[in-house]
């Protein structure tokens, strides 16, 4: 359990480094799980490894935004805007990015499995995905 | 009569460790959770809404400033970074699915960012928003850091960012199922991945409480959509706050 959790702070390290050393527009933690996924790519047995310890803290995701939000809360009534205008803005883009992605991911899903089924003169149907 | 200035030094004395704070935010996450299960684990019961509600309520109450209670809770706020690189796991898990899914999630991905972007600026500027207020919403569906990192560098708010992203999580984590049900969405991977782009790690959470494959494709969707946004936005906003506003 150590080990793993000092697998992932090593990751976040050097994730921040080289965020910092190429003063990349992204979090280092983000840099750091794009390393860690090419390492478990590469390196299958450290997966079993660490697994245990990373389900662990991602299954209280949740809680580790509590701190985080309740400091956007106590700040956002110094916040002036139109706050009519910002929900409704909010609400609907948010509405339309869910529904846009899963359509189009669903779409092109679909019409790869169309192309697998033509290729593979409908032997095999390896995927049941289709709505 | 005793008992009162008594109780007043011993929260004064709480106060002023970390202890109180960190305490605060794991009792007000227990219950929240409780009530998240009491009530089905329905997504309307949002467990990150409801704790955030309760710790407010009562820094609001005591007066406990926030950078006091902060003292405390920034010890289960460190953990993101660590979770965040944890979500490398359950995603390589998924790396014989990801790989026959590559090219679907690259267009839904593309065609979500674009809209997360566009569809917001354009809604703000029609609804009578000024410029700087398109600036500051249009990146909300990046991770915090990086919304704000955008917001800032187009002149936008980057406080009142931080607000509309975390309102962009909680939204698109209550109305994901809905929506879903509605349009016939069945597969978690479609699913979780579309809920992680639109509402980054707010989602990703919302999604590992369903299931862990739903999970791994959302925390896919969150880091990807991080990384483009934090690419298309800062060209992107500029081009249709231009268009339409004049």
């Amino acid at each position: 359990m150590l080990a793993s959790f000092a697998t992932l702070l090593v990751f976040q390290c050097l994730g921040e480094g080289i965020t910092f050393a190429l003063k990349l527009p992204i979090p280092g933690p983000v840099v750091g799980m794009l390393l860690l996924f090419f390492a478990l790519v590469a390196y299958p047995p450290l997966l079993d490894r660490i697994e245990a310890t990373g389900s662990e803290l991602l299954r209280h995701l949740s809680l580790l935004f509590v701190p985080a939000g309740v400091g956007i809360v106590a700040t956002a009534g110094q916040v002036r805007g139109h706050w009519l205008t910002v929900i409704l803005a909010v609400a609907v883009s948010t509405l339309l990015t869910l529904a846009v992605t899963a359509a189009v991911t669903r779409a092109v899903m679909n019409w790869q499995n169309r192309q697998n089924r033509h290729s593979d003169g409908g032997k095999k149907d390896g995927e049941g995905d289709h709505a | 009569m005793r008992e009162l200035p008594q109780f007043g030094l011993i929260w004064v004395y709480l106060a002023a460790s970390p202890l109180l704070g960190l305490t605060l935010t794991l009792c007000a996450y227990v219950v929240a959770y409780w009530i998240y299960s009491r009530c089905k684990f329905s997504p309307l019961a949002n467990p990150v809404a409801i704790a955030i509600a309760l710790v407010s309520t009562v820094l609001l109450l005591s007066g406990m400033p926030y950078s006091e209670y902060f003292a405390g809770a920034q010890f289960v706020h460190f953990l993101l970074g660590p979770a965040t690189v944890a979500l490398a796991i359950p995603l390589a898990r998924q790396l014989p699915r990801l790989r026959k899914s590559f090219l679907p999630l690259a267009c839904g991905l593309l065609a979500g960012s674009t809209t997360a972007i566009v569809s917001a600026v354009v809604l703000t500027i029609l609804l009578g928003g000024s410029p700087q207020l398109a600036f500051s919403i249009g990146p909300k569906s990046a991770t915090t850091p990086i919304a704000m990192g955008v917001a800032e560098k187009l002149g936008g708010l980057p406080a009142l960012t931080a607000v509309l992203v975390i309102g962009t999580g909680i939204f698109g984590a209550v109305a994901a199922r809905f929506l879903f049900n509605r349009m016939r969405i069945d597969s978690p991977e479609v699913r979780g991945f579309a809920l992680g782009v639109t509402s980054h790690g707010i989602g990703t959470a919302r999604a590992f409480q369903v299931n862990q494959e739903m999970g791994a494709f959302a925390g896919l969707g969150m880091g990807l959509n991080g990384v483009l946004t934090a690419f298309l936005a800062p060209w992107l906003i500029p081009v249709f706050v231009g268009l339409l506003a004049r």
